[in-house]
């Protein structure tokens, strides 16, 4: 150890050590170079953009929809296209956009809050942005040739079984499914890697910041729940590709099969969605109330009973198939309970903000957007989860207009107040604030407009998943308000898309932290450069960058090789330097042999085997234990 | 000025009452309760509706609270050490008042939640009247009396029940999953094909009501709906009584209709008791012209809808498992007079 | 703001074994992950068995002799298993090199033993709901079978053509971890396929 610490490193010896940082951790401008990056800010970067596209993507499709719900008796669009827009709609809301960019978000900012120079396993990382967009490209592309999905999100069988859904619609469904959770996977394992042994020093358990729990816990959740919805649809295409009868019930199966492994992942995913959802408002409440967190411990604990309860409610979407009437009352009174996490984070989100000093700029205009909305989605959900209630209004327009409040309100808000809150950081340069006023405004009253009239609706006895609806039942004006009200969610997409634009080039310079944030991506340039920190951060206090006094960082990590600082998993005390995967193709070639494997199978049941050898190969060659040249020159006898 | 601000909320308040209103009312409406099980659900809608409207105004409350304090400040240091702050015990104090008032309302409501499941599911039985269901893309076939050959009625797309007497519907699909509801009468139950599922429904309201299919069950799931009319015991007799063996053709174009049907690809699939005709995959038509509307509620009933649907069926329904039969304007003609016939 | 060293972490190793490593716990994430996927297959056994009696339905279960062997060796190559785990950690190349070639051998012979299991199930995955479960099973314990074992394989070899460093003994426990994985999951499965069915006679 030198003997001349603690001491503060001079202008000449940081310039030195950041050009030997870039040549080390950069990523060049040449196409093969873009393509075999690792840089998880990069991969994230376009993880964000895909998965936002995707979101502009279903966006469409529900404006189609709601183009034809307009008017009764409309007959704009077929009932096959309309099933095919419907079932679109949801996948890539749910399976393309949510989970992902919730995932890319954390991708990017994971590393950067823990104070580390790249996520756990870049080539995973890469690998997992190739597979996702591959499938989502793929299940597009099959829309557009007349073969997309046609039985909804939740592909129910019978109906997406051989017999009642012939020809390849539902297994391009099915295999973007397993595409897209293999993506899903492999970042959960990565976030969980990174954020148990990646931690700054110092950054004890009790001292991680919201965002980081909240990660932590969705990744767990991802890992324990999309295992489920592989397997239940894989049974799904070998019952339709080499005739097993998982799902038959004359030769045995049961249809209820499909819907308990389908649930079991699909109620824990609208948490696996919401959550990461609650640690951007938690980062964003804090920064613009200028003040921690009211009642931390409780906050975590929120998100660990919410992690917890999620696996015990899969049932209440049963609640109409008939199972025994005991069981299900087990089953509301979980549905219940989630209230309760819920409602104290709530509870102190508003103490934070009625204790503090609030600023109110875009990104809090959409927290607040976000309490407003998903308060009363939740609320409407205690209602969904009593048996009686539910036979009524499942299936309705009432439910349709309950989970869009409580996803679009508990995580496309916070996803937009965490555009405005980390854009600077991503790029530099900060949105209009004016534009996003218009931005919120706009969400947030046509939001509204759009979807609460169908909890009317849903009463007044519309069901879903419906092209058209006669007249006479009462339902023409509420739709028509809802279509116009959709519509301006969609202006006010646009604007938010071109306050990106016009923001990137003219945008006002943000500077390293332009809100006064308190948590660890604000420590650099923005954006930051290749390698995120010259110096391994250490952290004094729950909120790093508010702690006074001038900031403590290590020294010691390669400046010549990709190099992380390890902690132990509990106190964040620095424990052993770890080499960091360099830039490769393997990655993607594993993608593409993975994508031939996937696609292949749809065609001919055999590319199952011969499918695995291309990726076999792929994956010995990422593999391949490298020789490792250590940094040695400074490392004791 | 204020009085326009007046008339303005005067406007939007009416506006708002009518759009309630038409959930409350109408004969596809769960507020507008026409059976006990319909009834004892909308009750329970209203305690949710009171305990979670007040839940959610004491959130906007404290929120728009939190928010106008706001206004004094303007900028300062950030406060690291929230915990020190004077405001830490009273807000402390209020989150334990709020976590036992959710505690209370979940208890409230998930206490009324299960006795009125209870309720529901300990209703009488014993001398219910049986109906059996059956769904299939894209209809309903309803049978009365299925145990007992003589007795047994057959029917599609309609249900009709006596005001006051129980009645249990057994409930199956033959092909995929479809969603049996009506809401003016009760919540609603899944047929599901390789099980059987049971409704009570204890109608107290005579009247017209309607039903739909409410889980998706592919191209037409839209156009599947159920006529739903709850009568007199006395007038239910007559008609029970009444769906005897089809009436015979009368005129000659009738009678021309019922060799067009008897003769030509329709007897594959439907049938009409009384005549050979003996179909099962199609909806049965004995008496197809006493029902109000063709197709699963997609047109109302009339002989000029029926000559339509006759002509090319997959333009009223898109999709729909019956095939278009060519036939000439005359041959058309005739085959309606005599389904017309049918009453 | 300023910046303030205090203190080097140049002194601290640049590789260690189990827990310390981030490897290790991105394979105990995909042993979470496989896991999870083994007892929901479990599960749908089950759910699909308290629909049909008699289980299985043409009442002949899978034989014993095979998978019992099977099972058998599996059981057994758990000591050079420890065993290789132990010498890895002890950073001894020559016996890890021994270990990681009996591993090798072990796994080819499972596999080749898991192959006459597949003909010796008794029913086809397309016959009944109970064919494709039983197919399920055993289809998915053989992937990990197969993974692990080319993992085995490519460690194997290139112990065998270079030096090991201390990373490459971490390799090598982690895998060793991986085997007990395999091993372990087997064990309900077993119970689940060929036991079950029996004592519902």
């Amino acid at each position: 150890m030198s003997a001349a610490l603690p001491r503060e490193p001079g202008s000449a010896e940081i310039a030195a050590l950041d050009a030997q940082l870039q040549r080390t951790w950069g990523t060049g401008r040449g196409l093969w170079e873009r393509l075999a990056t690792v840089d998880h800010k990069i991969v994230g970067r376009r993880y964000v953009i895909t998965g936002f596209a995707f979101f502009v993507l279903a966006g469409v499709l529900a404006l189609l929809m709601r183009t034809q719900l307009m008017k009764a008796d409309h007959e704009l669009i077929s009932p096959d296209r309309y099933n095919q827009i419907f079932s679109m709609h949801g996948t890539t809301m749910m399976f393309l956009f949510a989970v992902p960019i919730m995932e890319a978000m954390a991708v990017y900012l994971v590393p950067l809050m823990c104070g580390t120079r790249n996520i756990s396993f870049p080539r995973l990382n890469a690998y997992s942005y190739w597979v996702y967009l591959a499938g989502g490209v793929m299940v597009w592309i099959a829309f557009l040739l007349n073969v997309g999905p046609e039985t909804g999100w939740f592909s129910y069988v019978p109906l997406a079984g051989p017999e009642y859904s012939a020809g390849k619609r539902t297994d391009f469904w099915a295999q973007m499914i397993t595409f897209t959770e293999v993506a899903a996977l492999a970042v959960a394992v990565e976030l969980v890697a990174t954020i148990m042994k990646q931690r700054a020093p110092g950054m004890t358990l009790a001292r991680m910041p919201l965002f980081l729990w909240a990660m932590l816990v969705t990744s767990l959740m991802v890992i324990i729940a999309m295992p489920a919805v592989m397997l239940a649809s894989s049974f799904l295409i070998s019952d339709r590709l080499i005739g097993t009868h998982f799902y038959n019930p004359v030769e045995g199966g049961d249809a209820l099969l499909w819907q308990h492994l389908f649930w079991f992942f699909g109620h824990p995913e609208v948490y696996i969605i919401f959550l990461p959802a609650l640690g951007m408002v938690s980062s964003i409440v804090i920064t613009f109330s200028r003040r921690t967190i009211f009642a931390y411990t409780l906050m975590v604990l929120a998100l660990l009973a919410t992690g917890l309860l999620a696996f015990g409610l899969w049932v209440h979407h049963m609640f109409a198939t008939g199972l025994p009437r005991l069981g299900s009352s087990f089953y509301t009174a979980a549905s219940m309970m989630i209230a309760i996490p819920s409602g104290v984070q709530i509870f102190s989100w508003i103490a934070t903000m009625w204790d503090g000093k609030p600023r109110f700029q875009s990104p809090l205009l959409f927290v607040i957007g976000f309490i407003v909305i998903f308060v009363l989605g939740g609320l409407t959900g205690v209602m969904l989860a009593a048996v009686p209630l539910d036979l009524q209004v499942h299936d309705t327009y009432f439910v349709v207009a309950h989970f869009h409040y409580v996803l679009i309100g508990g995580a496309v808000f916070p996803l937009f107040g965490a555009f405005y809150y980390w854009f600077p950081k991503f790029t530099g340069r900060m949105l209009s604030e004016r534009l996003g006023r218009w931005n919120f405004w706009l969400f947030f009253i046509g939001f509204n407009v759009a979807f609460f009239p169908m909890h009317i609706l849903g009463l007044a006895g519309m069901p879903r998943r419906v092209y058209t609806y006669p007249s006479g039942l009462g339902w023409e004006s509420l739709n028509l308000l809802s279509s116009l009200g959709a519509f301006l969610i969609g202006v006010s997409v646009v604007l938010f898309i071109i306050n990106v634009m016009r923001s990137l080039r003219v945008g006002e310079p943000a500077g390293d932290n332009p809100w006064d944030a308190p948590t660890l991506e604000w420590a650099m340039s923005s954006p930051p450069p290749p390698y995120n920190f010259m110096h391994v951060p250490v952290v004094t206090g729950r909120e790093a960058l508010w702690q006074p006094g001038p900031r403590q960082v290590l020294e010691g990590l390669s400046p010549s090789h990709r190099e992380v600082l390890c902690t132990t998993a509990l106190a964040a005390e620095p424990d052993i330097r770890q080499p960091s995967a360099t830039p490769s193709l393997w990655p993607l070639w594993a993608a593409l042999a993975t994508t031939v494997w996937f696609i292949g199978s749809i065609f001919d049941a055999r590319a199952v085997v011969w499918g695995a050898f291309p990726l076999a190969v792929c994956l010995i060659g990422w593999l391949w234990p490298t020789h490792p040249e250590p940094f040695r020159e400074r490392s004791p006898a | 000025m204020n009085a326009q601000r007046a008339t303005g909320l005067r406007t939007v308040g009416a506006i708002a009452l009518t759009l309630l209103l038409a959930a409350c009312s109408g004969k596809q409406a769960a507020l507008d309760p026409a059976a006990d099980q319909a009834a004892t659900i909308g009750s329970l809608w209203t305690l949710m509706l009171y305990v979670c409207g007040f839940m959610y105004l004491l959130v906007l409350i404290f929120l728009g609270n939190s928010l106008w304090r706001a206004r004094h400040v303007l900028s300062a240091e950030p406060v690291i050490h929230g915990s020190q702050s004077t405001a830490e015990k009273p807000l402390r104090m209020a989150l334990g008042g709020w976590f036992g008032l959710i505690l209370v309302g979940l208890l409230v409501l998930s206490l009324g939640s299960f006795l009125i499941d209870r309720s529901l599911a300990n209703a009488r039985v014993d001398d219910a009247l049986k109906i059996k269901i059956t769904a299939a893309q894209w209809w309903w076939k309803v049978e009365y009396d299925a145990e007992t050959a003589d007795k047994r009625v057959v029917t599609a797309n309609e249900l009709r029940l006596p005001v006051g007497r129980p009645a249990l519907l057994e409930l199956q699909a033959d092909d995929v999953i479809h969603s049996f509801w009506i809401p003016n009468l009760g919540g609603k139950q899944d047929l599901i094909p390789g099980r059987i599922n049971s409704l009570l429904l204890t109608p107290r309201r005579e009247g017209d009501y309607r039903g739909q299919c409410a889980e998706f069950c592919g191209l037409q799931h839209a156009k599947m709906a159920i006529d739903a009319s709850v009568m007199k015991q006395s007038d239910f007799d007559t008609w029970q009584q009444q769906l005897a063996p089809a009436a015979a053709p009368s005129t000659p174009e009738q009678v021309r209709g019922h060799e067009i049907f008897m003769s030509g690809p329709c007897i594959a699939c439907h049938q009409i008791v009384g005549t050979p005709a003996a179909g099962q995959t199609g909806p049965d038509l004995t008496h197809l012209a006493s029902r109000r509307t063709i197709a699963a509620g997609a047109r109302p009933y009339s002989f000029e809808a029926l000559r339509d649907w006759l002509r090319d069926p997959q333009t009223i329904k898109p999709g729909n498992h019956m095939p278009q039969v060519q036939l000439s304007d005359s041959d058309l003609n005739a085959l309606t007079s005599y389904l017309d016939s049918l009453k | 703001m300023k910046h303030q060293i205090v203190g080097d972490v140049a002194s601290l190793p640049d590789a260690a074994f189990s827990h310390r490593t981030l490897i290790w716990w991105g394979v105990l994430g995909f042993i979470l992950i496989e896991g999870t996927a083994f007892v929901l297959a479990g599960g749908s056994y089950f759910f699909l068995m308290n629909h049909t009696t008699p289980w299985p339905p043409h009442r002949v279960p899978p034989d014993l002799l095979i998978a019992s062997c099977f099972t058998a060796l599996l059981l057994l190559s758990e000591i050079p298993n420890v065993w290789t785990d132990r010498v890895a950690h002890a950073e001894r190349l020559i016996p890890t090199r021994i270990g990681l070639a009996v591993m090798t051998l072990i796994g080819l012979a499972l596999i080749v033993l898991r192959w006459f299991e597949f003909q010796h199930l008794n029913i086809k995955w397309d016959e009944n709901a109970y064919g494709s479960i039983v197919w399920a099973l055993l289809f998915l314990h053989t992937v990990h079978l197969l993974t692990d074992w080319v993992d085995t394989l490519v460690l194997t070899v290139f112990a065998f053509i270079h030096d090991l460093e201390r990373t490459h003994y971490s390799d090598v426990a982690d895998n060793c971890l991986y085997w007990h994985f395999v091993a372990l999951a087997w064990l309900p499965i077993y119970g689940l396929l060929y036991w079950v069915p029996r004592m519902l006679k």
